[in-house]
């Protein structure tokens, strides 16, 4: 039994997409194709344009209102969508809000550990198994896979962590879904097919599995290792499930997105937010700037980081990842 | 090397599996698994005897449904649109664009669209000073279904592109060549070269999506859950957790939970054989 994700993982490692590679190179027109109609064209481009329009304009409204004042949030009714009156006044009043703080710092903290022991754990357990004759690799391979299709579910989970003595501990939020067997699968691929020879060499010259690890596969994997550390750290980032399940009431413990949900999604009254200078009549509600500000900073070190992985996306690290 | 990994997975997901055992009994939380009653199948008749157990899977069945009908298409749409712009650069751009929102929470995703389609968001300033009247789009139960599904759209189509943009690249352009010396037109060389050259990985997606049915998404239904009421909002994963760890009732939730992997199992076990059927890989090859 082979699974999709494997198939298409090991053909995405074996070819990095050289049919693509060569379809798109060509910036023109195949000379047997039929000239394009103007309604077509048209078509295509008001689809495609009206498509990214709807992805952008959002953000732009937000960004926009964030950075608006009081007095042109109250002119335009609401959301600013024209910027009026700039002001950084939102992100200082956030930024000095200890609420905000101490979530960004969590945000901050969990996703960093969290990103570093799940790829710890994920690069390590990915090159065990690709070498094909290390200690019981089929076994452990299947209790990976099975794992994909079989779990306890929400509550048996919930005993265990809890059972663990997890409520309220910070671990509780990172150990529970440190590991992606799907994550791991996608590595596995890429290490078993890429640098064999090299490996080889590197043997026969006397160097250890953690040298090999080290050296030879991590450093000829980086666009792989690169899209999975986003993978993981955007899951960690952006986790507020369990922070409900294992920590409700804490709230300096919070991280940001549950923050977001708390305070800006449903509206309940920020507690910084009385004595911070915007007045004690926003306590019931944070001042529309000063929410929107608070989905900016929520966005921004996924947009700092963005780029520089998601040029990797095309070059076929993810025709597989993405299957299944 | 495999270890740690190995015990993280024993420890959080294969203990758990024990833990099912808590479905069949009447578990105390003082007593833990291991003292707790049996209650056999008591916690199934329960369920099976509760309409809003009934509901939920209702709602769940019908969200999926709707999200199969109008989201599985977009992005196959979406991909052979991007794959005929000839520009690189506008091709790239459209595909950062449209994978970012993937990335997004869905506290994140559902904010902005409440922002947007909201009592007090962009679309109702806009009704309201044209004096149209309001719609607050996030708590109308009557769109409920439509609103869901365009945020997985929003969220979810752009990124969905990825596998069909590959499966697009891996067709061979002699064959499209070929046909049009043939005199085959645009339309006929999509029916005939590009959709079957599309053709497994879209058995793959589908098999995929109905393995997944009783999945819609578990955080954007427990984030608008309330909002709307849970007679729509309400699926069989926000079930399990309200009636299962919200109110103490372990064992209810946990067979409610249980009660759902076991249809999704059969569910992606049956896909498969229907792909297999068609003469697809599907899921996994024998």
């Amino acid at each position: 039994m082979t699974l999709a994700i494997e198939r298409a993982s090991g053909d995405a490692a074996a070819k990095p997409l050289v049919a693509q590679a060569v379809r798109q190179k060509k910036n023109e027109r195949p000379s047997w194709e039929e000239p394009p109609t103007v309604v077509g064209e048209a078509a295509k481009g008001i689809t495609l344009g009206g498509v990214v329009l709807v992805m952008l304009v959002p953000l732009w409204i937000i960004v926009v209102t964030s950075l608006s004042t009081q007095a042109a949030v109250n002119r335009a009714g609401g959301l600013v969508i024209w910027p009026d009156e700039i002001t950084f006044e939102a992100y200082r009043v956030m930024l000095s809000d200890s609420t905000v703080r101490s979530a960004l710092i969590v945000s901050l903290g969990i996703t960093a550990v969290g990103t570093l022991v799940s790829m710890a754990v994920s690069v390590m357990c990915a090159y065990g198994l690709s070498r094909a004759r290390s200690l019981g690799h089929r076994f452990f391979l299947m209790l990976l896979i099975i794992t994909m299709f079989v779990n306890g579910g929400l509550i048996p989970t919930f005993l265990v962590v809890t059972g663990l003595g997890g409520y309220g501990q910070w671990w509780a939020l990172i150990l529970p879904s440190a590991v992606s067997v799907f994550n791991i699968l996608i590595l596995r691929s890429f290490y078993a097919s890429t640098s064999v020879d090299l490996i080889e060499a590197a043997r026969i010259d006397g160097a250890g599995d953690w040298r090999i690890l080290w050296s030879i596969v991590l450093p000829t994997s980086r666009a792989v290792t690169a899209v999975m550390a986003l993978f993981y750290g955007v899951g960690y980032w952006n986790s507020f499930f369990n922070v409900m399940l294992y920590m409700p009431t804490d709230s300096e413990k919070w991280p940001l997105q549950y923050v977001l949900l708390t305070y800006v999604n449903r509206g309940n009254g920020m507690p910084g937010s009385v004595n911070s200078g915007f007045g004690d009549q926003f306590s019931q509600t944070a001042p529309l700037a000063l929410q929107m500000a608070v989905v900016v900073l929520t966005l921004v070190p996924l947009l700092i980081v963005y780029p520089f992985v998601q040029k990797h996306f095309r070059t076929g690290v993810l025709t597989g990842a993405i299957k299944g | 090397m495999t270890l740690p990994a190995v015990l993280l997975l024993v420890v959080f997901n294969y203990v758990p599996l024990f833990g099912l055992a808590t479905a069949f009994q009447e578990y105390d939380p003082l007593a833990g698994v291991w003292q707790s009653p049996w209650a056999g199948l008591y916690q199934f008749e329960r369920l099976l005897n509760d309409s809003l157990f009934w509901g939920a899977l209702k709602n769940t069945l019908y969200l999926s449904f709707v999200q199969l009908i109008l989201f599985f298409p977009v992005p196959i749409a979406l991909a052979l649109l991007l794959n005929s712009v000839l520009s690189e650069r506008i091709r790239n751009f459209i595909q950062s664009v449209v994978y970012l929102p993937h990335f997004f929470s869905w506290v994140l995703a559902i904010t902005i669209f409440q922002q947007m389609l909201g009592g007090a968001g962009a679309l109702n300033q806009f009704l309201r000073s044209n004096d149209i009247g309001t719609w607050d789009v996030m708590t109308d139960p009557h769109t409920f279904a439509l609103l869901v599904t365009s945020q997985v759209i929003w969220k979810e189509a752009g990124w969905g592109i990825i596998v069909f943009l590959a499966a697009l690249a891996a067709i061979n352009t002699d064959l499209y060549e070929a046909a049009a010396a043939d005199g085959a037109g645009r339309w006929r060389r999509l029916w005939h070269i590009t959709l079957p050259g599309l053709r497994s990985v879209i058995v793959l997606m589908l098999v995929l999506r109905l393995g997944n049915a009783l999945s819609v998404g578990f955080e954007q239904f427990l984030i608008q859950r309330n909002a709307v009421g849970h007679d729509t909002a309400e699926v069989l994963d926000t079930f399990s957790f309200y009636y299962g760890i919200a109110t103490g009732d372990y064992s209810y939730g946990a067979a409610a939970g249980l009660f759902k992997s076991v249809i999704s199992l059969l569910l992606i076990w049956g896909a498969n054989k229907l792909a297999h059927a068609f003469g697809e890989d599907g899921l996994y090859r024998k």
